[in-house]
C-alpha cells in the first residue's frame, strides 16, 4: 500500500513537472514581437540573424526547440543570456543564496513570533493577547508588501537613521553590517506570514485545547507551558506545514518585491533586470527554476507529514 | 448543506451588507485553513453586529463612484504639471492632498489610479470567476477525462508561485489594462475552479437534478438551471476576497514597473515613485498607500463578512 502511494505521488510529482516546463517555455516561446531585437544591431543581415538563432537555441520547429531546451536544462544548462552572454544557470547560483536566506530567515522570523503568540491566543481566546492580535493580523493582511516595506523604510532608515536603507552587505564584510542590511527586508516579508501562521495556530489551539489527551496531561500535574507547548503545538505542527508549503510561494513572489525595493542582489532583482532588458532567455530560466524549485518543495512537505502523524502512515 | 434550496440564491450586494444582518459569529479564517481547526470563542461575538464589514463597504462604494465620476469632479487632470512641485497635503485649498514631485494632484492623481487598479481588479476578478465557474461546473458534473483535464491545469497553474507566474505571463507582452485582468484573471481563476466543482459534486447528486434528469433534460440545461444557481452563491461569496489578493497583485506589478505604464498614474506606481523622495516628502507614499490600505482592507472585511454569511461547508 506503501509503495503504491509513493508511486502515485511520484507520478504526479512528474506530471505536474512537465507541465509546468511546457508551460514555462510557452509562455516565453509565445510572446509577440522580435525576440531578438535586442540583440541584433539595426538593419542586420539574414545571416547575422541564422547565427543568433542558432547561439540561442532559437532555430528549428516549436517541438524541435522544446526538447533540446528540456534537454539541456535536465543537465542543467539553460542557455546563455541574451544581453551579457554569461551561462543563464551561472547567474542564477549566483544570486539564488541571498533570495534563500532572505527566504529562511523570514519563515524562521514569523515562526518565531506566530507560535507563542498563537498558542497564547488560542489558549486565552478573546483575551487581551488574542484581541489585540486578531486585531493587528487583519491590519498586517491589508498593507501590501511593497507598501510595508516603503513605511518600515520609512520610520526606521529616513527618520531615525537606525538602519540602511536600501543596499546588500555580504556576510564577508562582518556580521553586525549584514544583519543590519538584512533587518528591514525580513521583516517586510516575514509580516504576511506570522499572520498566517498566528491564525493558523490560534484556531489550531483552541480545537486541540478541547481534547481528552490535554485534559490527560493537566490531570497528570503538567504544567501549562508544557501542555500547550509540548502536547498540543505537536498535532498543529501539521497544518502549520501546510501553510508553509503556500507561504514558500509568496515568499518567493515577495523577494521579487523586496528585493527591487532594497536593491539586495537576489534572484528577485535578476529577473527584473532580465525583464526590463528583454532577456528573455534568462526569464524563462529563472521562471524554470523558480516553479520547479516550489514543486519539489511542496512534494517535500508532503513527504513530511508521515513523520509528523503516524495516522497518515497507515491511511 | 448550508443552504437550501428555499434560501434565494441572492447575489451579494456590498451597500446593504451588515446592518441588516448580524453576524453568524465567524471570525475570519485563511481560506487554506483545514475545517477542523475552525473553532470560535463562544458566545462573545455572535450578536455583534460587524462594523468593519460596514465601513468597509461604505469605503468600497465611495471609491467605486469617485473612480466613476472623478471627472465630474472639481480636480485638476491627473496628468496636468503645474508649478507647485512635491506640495504636502492639506497646505494648499486646490491640491488638498498636495502634489508630486512634477507638481501633479495627488488627489486627483489617486482616485485617477483607483480607476485603473480597481478595473483590473473586478476585470480580473470577473475573468477569473467565468473561466473557474465554467471549469469547475463542467468537470464536477461530467467527471472522468474533464476532472484529469482540471486536475492537471489548475494544478499547473497552482504549481507556480503566482507573481512569478504573473511575472511570465504580462511582463514580456504589451503591459495594458486588459493584458493585466487577463493574466490576473488566469492566476485567480483555480480557487473559484475548486469552490465550483466540490459545490457542482456535493449537488450534482440531488433530488431535484435527478429529477431533471429523469425528465429528459439536457446536460446543459441542468448544468444551467439546475446547478450553476447552487453554485454560484459560494462562488461569489469568495469575489471579494479573490478581488482583494487581486488589487495587492496588480500594485505590486505596478510598483515593479510591470503594471499599466505611465503616465497613467496607478496606486503601486505612484508609490514607487513617492518611494524616491521619501525624506522630503513622505505624503507621496502616504497618500496612494492610504488608499490602498483602505480598499484591501475592506475588501477583506467584506469578503470574510460574505463568506461567514453563506457558511463554510459550501465554500469547501
Amino acid at each position: 500500500m506503501m509503495y503504491r502511494a509513493v508511486a502515485r505521488h511520484a507520478a504526479k510529482l512528474v506530471s505536474v513537472l512537465a507541465l509546468v516546463s511546457v508551460t514555462t517555455f510557452l509562455l516565453l516561446e509565445t510572446i509577440p514581437g522580435d525576440r531578438l531585437a535586442s540583440v541584433l544591431p539595426e538593419g542586420a543581415t539574414p545571416e547575422m540573424r541564422a547565427a543568433a538563432e542558432e547561439r540561442f537555441g532559437l532555430n528549428g520547429s516549436l517541438p524541435e526547440r522544446f526538447f533540446s531546451w528540456l534537454g539541456s536544462a535536465l543537465q542543467g544548462d539553460l542557455g546563455r543570456s541574451m544581453q551579457s552572454q554569461v551561462p543563464v544557470t551561472d547567474s542564477i547560483l549566483e544570486r539564488l543564496p541571498v533570495t534563500l536566506e532572505l527566504a529562511t530567515l523570514s519563515i524562521l522570523l514569523a515562526l518565531l513570533i506566530a507560535i507563542p503568540v498563537g498558542v497564547y491566543s488560542g489558549y486565552r481566546p478573546g483575551g487581551l493577547v488574542d484581541r489585540i492580535a486578531t486585531f493587528l493580523c487583519s491590519i498586517t493582511l491589508s498593507i501590501p508588501s511593497f507598501l510595508l516595506g516603503v513605511l518600515l523604510v520609512f520610520v526606521f532608515a529616513v527618520t531615525l537613521s537606525a538602519l540602511p536603507v536600501t543596499g546588500w552587505t555580504p556576510l564577508s564584510e562582518g556580521l553586525v553590517p549584514h544583519i543590519r542590511s538584512l533587518v528591514l527586508p525580513v521583516v517586510t516579508l516575514a509580516a504576511v506570514e506570522t499572520v498566517g501562521f498566528i491564525r493558523l495556530l490560534r484556531n489550531d489551539m483552541v480545537a486541540t485545547l478541547q481534547q481528552d489527551f490535554v485534559l490527560s496531561a493537566r490531570a497528570r500535574g503538567l504544567s501549562t507551558p508544557r501542555i500547550l507547548l509540548v502536547h498540543a503545538l505537536r498535532p498543529s505542527a501539521f497544518s502549520l506545514l501546510t501553510v508553509m508549503g503556500v507561504s514558500l510561494g509568496r515568499l518567493i513572489g515577495g523577494t521579487v518585491i523586496v528585493e527591487t525595493l532594497f536593491s539586495l542582489p537576489g534572484l528577485g532583482t535578476l529577473v527584473i533586470t532580465a525583464i526590463t532588458g528583454r532577456d528573455f532567455l534568462l526569464v524563462q530560466g529563472i521562471v524554470l527554476v523558480v516553479a520547479v524549485a516550489y514543486v519539489l518543495l511542496n512534494a517535500l512537505v508532503d513527504l513530511t507529514y508521515p513523520l509528523l502523524d503516524p495516522r497518515v502512515r497507515t491511511s | 448543506m448550508s443552504h437550501s434550496l428555499d434560501k434565494p440564491a441572492s447575489v451579494v450586494s456590498e451597500e446593504r451588507l451588515p446592518i441588516l444582518d448580524p453576524q453568524d459569529g465567524s471570525a475570519p479564517v485563511d481560506e487554506l485553513t483545514p475545517p477542523s481547526a475552525e473553532v470560535e470563542p463562544a458566545g462573545r461575538r455572535r450578536r455583534r453586529r460587524d462594523v468593519g464589514a460596514f465601513f468597509g463597504g461604505c469605503w468600497l462604494v465611495t471609491i467605486v463612484l469617485a473612480a466613476l465620476f472623478v471627472d465630474l469632479l472639481p480636480l485638476p487632470a491627473p496628468d496636468v504639471v503645474g508649478n507647485l512641485y512635491s506640495l504636502p497635503p492639506f497646505q494648499n485649498a486646490e491640491h488638498i492632498l498636495g502634489t508630486d514631485q512634477l507638481g501633479r494632484d495627488q488627489l486627483s492623481r489617486a482616485l485617477h489610479g483607483a480607476r485603473i487598479s480597481l478595473a483590473v481588479a473586478i476585470g480580473a476578478t470577473l475573468v477569473a470567476m467565468v473561466i473557474g465557474t465554467a471549469a469547475g461546473l463542467i468537470a464536477g458534473y461530467f467527471r472522468r477525462a474533464f476532472d484529469v483535464v482540471f486536475d492537471l491545469s489548475t494544478n499547473t497553474i497552482l504549481a507556480f508561485p503566482p507573481l512569478i507566474l504573473l511575472i511570465a505571463l504580462v511582463a514580456l507582452r504589451e503591459p495594458s489594462a486588459v493584458t493585466l485582468a487577463i493574466g490576473l484573471g488566469v492566476v485567480g481563476a483555480p480557487t473559484f475552479a475548486r469552490i465550483a466543482r466540490a459545490n457542482t459534486i456535493a449537488y450534482a447528486d440531488r433530488e431535484f437534478v435527478i429529477a431533471a434528469k429523469s425528465m429528459g433534460s439536457s446536460s446543459t440545461r441542468i448544468l444551467r438551471r439546475e446547478i450553476l444557481p447552487n453554485v454560484l452563491l459560494p462562488v461569489v461569496s469568495f469575489a471579494t476576497v479573490v478581488a482583494a489578493t487581486l488589487v495587492v497583485a496588480e500594485g505590486s506589478l505596478s510598483f515593479l514597473g510591470l503594471g499599466v505604464p505611465p503616465p497613467a498614474p496607478s496606486w503601486g506606481g505612484m508609490i514607487a515613485a513617492g518611494r524616491e523622495s521619501l525624506y522630503e516628502n513622505p505624503a507621496l507614499v502616504l497618500v496612494p498607500g492610504v488608499f490602498f490600505f483602505l480598499t484591501v482592507f475592506s475588501l477583506n472585511r467584506v469578503g470574510d463578512w460574505a463568506r461567514g454569511r453563506v457558511g463554510r461547508e459550501s465554500s469547501l
